[in-house]
């Protein structure tokens, strides 16, 4: 299993009391597999890849990525993991504006150490299979909406990762554009057996994927 | 500095605007630094001509300091201290039609810079420095007597004026005095009552307005340099602040604290290291053809060090800024997860 998500409990201090944004979740993904998690916003779907990707730590509960244990994980160990086993793509792509299509990647290659060399190869690969080879030295500012979830998904890709998590892809997308996004994001899950988690609110292009599970209110059931 | 040499290429402006700010305060404070190297050098360059010991003055009064202008030691006490004396006075020479305030430096032929040409003075002669309008043979006046002129010494300055040397038993007589104004002494002087002895660093504050001028010109470096500090300072706080959304993400993609770190410093040194060079280079070009006309000091010293100096503390500034690159918190890249 890519990601193994049992009984994961996650506060957050509100005020005088504490706001449940995970209350004992379970969700495990396999590798091929692209799960949905929908739900109303303030429901915990952003907690929930959160937790997933290491970026916080859960109260209670276990959360195992490709194998590995991430409770009990230190800060340097939750940042190798996420370098070497996680891709993200986040809502509005999150691109860095300085740095072009291709730069995107390589930034991924440059923080893991991979070499240099292999590195431009694998980017402008990935760049081609997201149909933006011919776009590779464009900054952000210069690709359109669509474009940019794209390279968010190729640059995600590009560190080879067991688990990808995506969040809101087609939020700032049009219907064909985002149906685009999310069939890619599917065939790629498929062609390079990532277990991928996407967050959305969007219930436009569900019948892409394998299962959908609904969050509310913190609690993770099958929609 | 992956991202730190992109962003110098996306943010071409804003990095050229800090860049060129650096490079006009470096710009200044070599010019000063030189300024005041040369300053310094127009005051004491006779007193570092002298062959090297100690200077023995006479104690000042308990409100005053020590001053070659003020120190009076009697013939016992230069006696007693064993070294050689030396008279300092200032007067006007004439020689010609042309009239110079000078320096009248009474000492032993031996204490004098490196002689250009002609021979040591003896009675009723002077040695002249290179700057002044005289020659070998020439007659010159100073308080009203006349010395011929048989050398012209190395061009050294004391308080500004230039310097005319002659025994110091003809000072005394120039100067109406049985004192001295100074001895010179090696590391074997006994201590003398009612004397102080001075080190060449300490003997330069004893020419008058010296240590005010230096003091002065060194204030105004140092407030330089630590405006350069807020610059770079005010620079880099906002443009952490503006970038820390692509920080969380590559918080996020699992870039650790050390490598952000890393790359911030890299680039604050890359634009300080560019606009120090551009100032410090422009400033030895303007620093040559200012020693042209002023007293200026330009050599490895003069502007090396304070390139470095500003290099080095608008790192400072940068360092305590960028720090806050460390505290991104790669959750935030979620956005909407708190």
């Amino acid at each position: 299993m890519s990601l193994i998500m049992k009984d994961v409990r996650l506060t957050y201090p509100d005020g005088d009391r504490r706001l449940v944004a995970l209350d004992d979740v379970s969700l495990t993904v396999e590798p091929g597999e692209i799960v949905a998690v929908t739900g109303p916003s303030g429901s915990g779907k952003s907690s929930l890849l959160a937790v997933a990707g290491a970026l916080v730590t859960a109260e209670s509960g276990t959360v195992a990525v490709a194998g590995t244990d991430v409770t009990g994980l230190g800060q340097k160990d939750r940042d190798r993991l996420r370098r070497d086993r996680v891709g993200f793509v986040f809502q509005q792509a999150n691109l860095l504006a300085a740095l072009t299509a291709l730069d995107q990647l390589l930034l991924v290659a440059h923080v893991t150490g991979a070499p240099k060399a292999a590195a431009r190869t694998r980017a402008m690969e990935l760049l081609d299979y997201v149909g933006l080879a011919a776009k590779a030295h464009r900054r952000p500012g210069r690709l359109s909406g669509g474009e940019r979830q794209r390279v968010a998904v190729a640059r995600a890709l590009m560190g080879e990762p067991a688990l990808l998590l995506v969040d809101e892809p087609t939020s700032a997308l049009d219907a064909e554009r985002g149906h685009d996004v999310i069939a890619l994001l599917r065939d790629a899950t498929r062609e390079r057996r990532t277990a991928t988690v996407v967050v959305t609110h969007d219930l436009r292009h569900l019948d892409l994927l394998d299962r959908a599970m609904e969050m509310r209110d913190g609690t993770l059931t099958p929609s | 500095m992956f991202i730190a040499w992109r962003e110098l290429g996306y943010a071409k402006g804003r990095f050229a605007l800090l860049g060129g700010v650096i490079a006009l305060m470096t710009l200044m404070v070599v010019l000063l630094t030189g300024l005041t190297a040369g300053l310094g050098a127009a005051s004491v360059s006779a007193v570092t001509a002298l062959p090297p010991g100690d200077l023995v003055f006479q104690e000042p009064a308990a409100a005053q300091k020590t001053d070659f202008a003020t120190s009076a030691l009697p013939p016992a006490t230069v006696t007693a201290l064993g070294g050689d004396p030396i008279g300092v006075s200032t007067t006007r020479m004439t020689s010609g039609d042309t009239t110079d305030a000078v320096t009248v430096l009474g000492a032993d032929p031996a204490l004098y810079p490196a002689t250009e040409t002609g021979t040591a003075p003896g009675a009723g002669q002077a040695a002249v420095t290179a700057g002044l309008n005289a020659s070998i043979g020439d007659s010159v006046t100073l308080s009203g007597h006349t010395y011929t002129v048989t050398a012209i010494v190395d061009d050294v300055t004391f308080n500004h004026l230039p310097v005319v040397y002659v025994t110091f038993t003809d000072w005394q007589a120039l100067a109406r005095t049985d004192t001295a104004s100074a001895v010179l002494v090696d590391g074997t002087a006994p201590h003398v009552p009612g004397t102080v002895a001075a080190d060449r660093d300490t003997a330069y504050a004893a020419v008058g307005g010296y240590s005010s001028e230096q003091g002065s010109l060194t204030l105004m470096r140092v407030l330089l340099l630590g405006v350069s500090v807020l610059i770079v300072g005010a620079f880099f706080t906002v443009w952490t602040m503006q970038r820390a959304g692509d920080l969380a993400v590559v918080r996020a993609i699992g870039g650790g604290r050390g490598y952000l770190l890393r790359d911030a410093l890299g680039q604050a040194l890359a634009v300080l290291l560019a606009g120090a060079a551009i100032g410090g280079g422009a400033a030895a070009g303007l620093g040559a053809l200012a020693s042209q006309a002023v007293p200026f000091v330009l050599d490895v010293a003069t502007v090396a060090v304070p390139v470095a100096a500003m290099v080095g503390v608008g790192l400072l500034g940068a360092a305590v800024c960028v720090r806050r690159t460390t505290t991104v918190d790669p959750l935030t890249a979620l956005g909407a997860a708190r």
